[in-house]
C-alpha cells in the first residue's frame, strides 16, 4: 500500500518537528514527494549541499570518491595514499571490486600503499618522500603501468607540491604518474572525488596513447564506463555486449587497465552506467574524440532489454538482431526466475538509501519480482540525478537527500518497509529494528547483481533475505499472538 | 564567466551544461542560428539567461565555451 503525495508531505512535516526551526527548514529542502511528471529537479529538491553540523549522515569524503571509486578498481596502478596511513588502510580491498590477474605481480587493488606522513612530514613536507617511495615501488613492482597519487588532508593543508613530483617521476620510471588533489576536505560529499579523480584521468592517461596509431579498431568497439565490478558487475554486463556483437575495448574502472583507457578513443560508444561518478569524462571524451555516451541500465529483465535495444540502436541491424535474439534467448530464463521469487516476493515494500545510481536503477528490478519501492535517496547525488529519478519512481514516493540517521530511522518506523537497501552504516541499525535490510553498495558480499545473470542472484538474495525465519524470532514466545492459549495450556 | 559545455541531446535540443556545477539546462533560444554567425544571447529553459560571443559559422558540437551570464 504506497502513500499518496499529501500522505509522504505530512509525514516529511511531523518528522521535520523534531529540530530546532533553522535546521527544519533547510532539511525541508532536501525532502519531498515524488512528482513523476517533472523534468526539472531544482525547483523542488535541494541536493549537493554540505550537512549540517549535528546531524549525522552517511557521506564520504572527496578521498573515498577518487581512490575508493574511481582510481581504487584500476588493477594495474600503484595508488599511493599520500598522508597518513590510516586513510589508505581503511579503504583498503574492502569495496569488492574484482580484478583478474596475481596480486602484487600485475594488479595491485588489494595492497595498501601508503607515504605514512609523520610529524616531521608535515612541518618539512613530504615532497622528497614521495619521490623516493615512487622509484622503490618501481623496483618493486616492475610490471605496475603507472602510480597515482591519492591525497589526503594534510598534503593541501601544509601545500606540497605533488604535481611537480608527479612530472618529475614520470620521467624517471617511464610511466604514468598521477596526482590526484582529492584532500578529504574538498567538496561536501565523495561526489567532487569523482570529479577530481576523472579530472586527473583527463589531463594525465586518457590522452597518453593518442600518437600510437597501432590499434586495430572495429565498428562494434564500445567502453564500459561507470561500472565498478563490484562481485563482478561488469563481467556480467559484459558478456552480454559480447553476445550482442560488440566488442568491450575498455572497463572504466571495475578491472580497467592505464592501457585499455588510453585506447577507449577508439571506441564507437561509450556506455555509461554510473552516471555520477564518470559523467564527466565521458562528456569530455564526446567533445575531444567525438564519442557518443548512452546511460544504460542492466538491473532486472525490463531495464536490461530496454537497455539492450537502446545501445543496439546506435549500431547496425546485425547488432539489433542479436539483441532480439539475446533478450529472447534469456528470457524463459528470467520467466522461470519470475514464477519462482514474485510469488515470495510480490507486493513487498522497499526503501533504498544508496550512493549515485543505483536508488534509481534498481528500482526495474524491484518491480520485476512485483515489489514496490516506496522511498528513495542519496547519499551525494546532484540535481541531475534527481531529475533521472522522478520518472522511475512512482508518484507519492519519497525523496530524500542525503537523509540524516535520525530521519532515515523516523522514516522507517513510520512507513514500516518490508525491506530496506542502503549501505553497512545503517544495516545493523536496522537489523535491530527488525527489519530485513540488505547492503546494496557491496551488494552484501554477493553479486554480481548486474545483467541477467545478476537478477537470479539479486531475485535469490531479496528472498532469503526477506523471508528468512529469523525475523520472526525477534519477539518473545509469549509475547506473540495466541500467547494467551500457550499459558493456558501450561 | 562560467565555463559551459554545449551539446546537442538525444532529442536534438541544444543542452547547456556548467561543468563546475553540474548543472544542466536546454536552451530554448539562441539569438544566431547560423549560417554566417552562430551564439548571441542564449535563454534557458530554466529563465536564465547568458550571452555568447558569437562564432562564424555552427561549431561541431560538443563545445567548451565561455559564457557571461546575462
Amino acid at each position: 500500500m504506497s502513500m499518496n503525495r499529501q500522505e509522504t508531505e505530512q509525514l516529511i512535516q511531523e518528522v521535520l518537528e523534531v529540530y530546532p526551526e533553522a535546521t527544519g527548514k533547510q532539511r525541508a529542502k532536501h525532502l519531498m514527494a515524488n512528482d513523476s511528471s517533472l523534468e526539472k529537479s531544482n525547483k523542488c529538491i535541494v541536493a549537493n549541499k554540505k550537512a549540517l553540523p549535528g546531524v549525522m549522515t552517511a557521506r564520504g569524503c572527496a578521498y573515498a570518491g577518487a581512490k575508493g571509486v574511481v582510481w581504487g578498481p584500476v588493477k594495474d596502478v600503484l595508488n599511493i595514499s599520500h598522508g597518513p596511513v590510516g586513510c589508505g588502510q581503511f579503504s583498503r580491498a574492502g569495496r569488492r571490486n574484482y580484478v583478474t590477474g596475481h596480486s602484487g605481480v600485475n594488479i595491485f587493488n588489494d595492497i595498501n600503499f601508503t607515504s605514512d606522513f609523520q610529524e616531521k612530514d608535515v612541518v618539512f613536507g613530504g615532497d622528497k618522500k614521495l619521490a623516493k617511495l615512487i622509484s622503490e615501488l618501481d623496483g618493486l613492482f616492475p610490471l605496475a603501468k603507472g602510480v597515482t597519487i591519492q591525497s589526503e588532508c594534510p598534503i593541501g593543508l601544509i601545500g606540497d607540491d605533488i604535481e611537480a613530483v608527479a612530472k618529475k617521476s614520470a620521467k624517471e620510471i617511464g610511466k604514468v604518474v598521477v596526482p590526484v588533489r582529492c584532500e578529504g576536505f574538498r567538496g561536501v560529499s565523495q561526489s567532487l572525488g569523482h570529479h577530481v579523480a576523472n579530472d586527473s584521468l583527463r589531463d594525465w592517461v586518457l590522452h597518453g596513447r593518442d600518437d600510437d596509431q597501432s590499434f586495430e579498431a572495429t565498428p562494434y568497439d564500445v567502453a564500459i564506463t561507470g561500472d565498478y565490478n563490484i562481485g563482478g558487475d561488469a563481467w556480467s554486463s559484459r558478456i552480454l555486449l559480447e553476445e550482442i556483437g560488440l566488442r568491450v575495448i575498455a572497463q572504466w574502472s571495475g578491472d580497467g587497465s592505464i592501457p585499455e583507457m588510453q585506447t577507449t578513443r577508439h571506441a564507437k560508444l561509450n556506455l555509461l552506467h554510473c552516471y555520477r561518478s564518470m559523467n564527466y569524462i565521458s562528456r569530455h571524451m564526446e567533445e575531444k574524440y567525438g564519442i557518443p555516451w548512452l546511460e544504460y541500465n542492466f538491473f532486472g529483465p525490463t531495464k536490461i532489454a530496454e537497455s539492450l535495444r537502446k545501445i543496439a540502436a546506435f549500431f547496425d541491424d546485425t547488432i539489433k538482431e542479436n539483441a532480439e535474439r539475446v533478450i529472447a534467448k534469456y528470457q524463459p530464463t528470467m520467466d522461470a526466475i519470475v514464477a519462482k521469487y514474485r510469488p515470495r516476493l510480490e507486493g513487498k515494500r522497499v526503501l533504498l538509501f544508496v550512493g549515485g545510481l543505483r536508488p534509481r536503477h534498481v528500482i526495474g528490478a524491484y518491480e520485476d519480482l512485483g515489489m514496490e519501492v516506496i522511498g528513495a535517496g542519496y547519499e551525494f547525488a546532484h540535481n541531475d540525478d534527481y531529475d533521472r529519478t522522478f520518472k522511475e519512481l512512482q508518484d507519492g514516493a519519497l525523496i530524500y537527500d542525503d537523509a540524516t540517521s535520525f530521519e532515515l530511522e523516523s522514516f522507517v518506523e513510520r512507513l514500516k518497509p518490508d525491506l530496506i537497501g542502503s549501505g553497512i552504516k545503517e544495516k545493523y541499525v536496522f537489523h535491530k529494528m527488525g527489519i530485513p535490510f540488505r547492503q546494496m553498495h557491496s551488494w552484501d558480499y554477493s553479486g554480481p547483481y548486474h545483467g541477467y545473470d545478476g537478477f537470479a542472484i539479486f531475485a535469490r538474495d531479496m528472498d532469503m533475505t526477506i523471508n528468512n525465519p529469523c525475523w520472526q524470532k525477534l519477539k518473545a514466545p509469549w509475547q506473540r499472538a495466541g500467547a494467551e492459549t500457550l499459558q493456558a495450556v501450561a | 564567466m562560467p565555463t559551459v559545455m554545449l551539446r546537442n541531446n538525444a532529442a536534438g535540443q541544444l543542452v547547456f551544461y556548467v561543468t563546475k556545477k553540474d548543472h544542466e539546462e536546454t536552451v530554448i533560444a539562441l539569438e544566431h542560428l547560423g549560417p554566417g554567425v552562430w551564439g548571441g544571447e542564449m535563454q534557458l529553459s530554466d529563465g536564465s539567461r547568458f550571452y555568447l560571443e558569437p562564432l562564424d559559422q555552427p561549431p561541431k558540437l560538443p563545445l567548451t565555451v565561455r559564457v557571461k551570464r546575462l
